[in-house]
């Protein structure tokens, strides 16, 4: 191998289930490689390490052109927890752990995960707020100095 | 497609190391191999995720992910990336001689 990544660190801006996954699996999927990952969860990405709202992330059902539903279907009460339901399913026949599984187990290849200051302090987030898995809480500037050298990825 | 020797056997690896042929490997290649995959050293707890590596690639036809073998090598992924910090799934594999496990999860 002429070259190599050795690290990547992944902002996590997006609350709803297709904006976490990706961002989970992309962090998963680079330590299985050895690359080092740091994941930075910011604004409504912060559901994804909040307590009481890791174990309730839901799909965007509406706004969300990729489910081929009509905007009005999709704002029908329930239909969030209706769509997540049916890809729960699915993702678990596909071995795809759910959110609080997958954050322990990111947490477990030794990724470091770390909530961003400004929206803490937005949202009046405390660390004890978050998941025991969250190293720290941190500002954008000590995100830089943990991310240099590598690659950033933006979801 | 380039070689590498390994307990006194010329072997075909692929570009990233991994051996061509899996029937070429010999347990006595191992230590080796790990050398060269960053493993100084083959504990017991290495032997046995090498070996768990090695029997589900020939009763399946593929090496399981790093989630599978947290789940049924009975080695927990903390553990799994302490004894293969280079990735587990992938260093095994190649330290056991056989293709690397694909998989997004």
């Amino acid at each position: 191998m002429s070259t190599s990544l050795e690290k990547v660190s992944i902002i996590v801006s997006k609350g709803s289930l297709e904006g976490i996954y990706p961002a989970l699996i992309m962090a998963n999927g680079a330590r299985a490689e050895g690359i080092e990952v740091n994941l930075f969860f910011t604004f409504f990405g912060l559901d994804a390490i909040t307590r009481k709202r890791l174990g309730h992330i839901k799909v965007a059902s509406v706004g969300n052109p990729g489910l081929h539903l009509p905007t009005l279907v999709g704002a029908l009460p329930g239909m969030p927890a209706l769509i997540t339901r049916f890809l729960g399913r699915k993702m678990d026949k596909l071995d795809i752990p759910p959110i609080p599984e997958f954050i322990e187990m990111i947490a477990d290849t030794g990724a470091g995960l770390y909530g961003c200051q400004a929206s803490c302090d937005l949202f009046g987030l405390t660390q004890d707020d978050l998941a025991d898995q969250v190293k720290d809480i941190i500002t954008v500037g000590e995100f830089y100095a943990l991310a240099a050298g590598g690659e950033i990825i933006f979801t | 497609m380039p070689t590498a020797t390994y307990a006194g056997h010329s072997v075909a690896v692929n570009d990233e190391g991994f051996l061509a042929d899996p029937a070429q490997w010999t347990e006595e290649m191992a230590p080796e191999i790990a050398r060269s995959a960053g493993v100084d050293e083959l504990t017991p707890l290495h032997w046995l995720v090498i070996r768990f590596m090695r029997a589900e690639y020939q009763a399946k036809g593929t090496g399981p992910t790093v989630r599978v073998l947290g789940k049924t090598s009975g080695v927990s992924i903390k553990d799994l990336y302490q004894l293969f910090p280079h990735g587990p799934a992938k260093t095994a594999a190649m330290i056991a001689g056989v293709p690397k496990p694909r998989g997004c999860i």
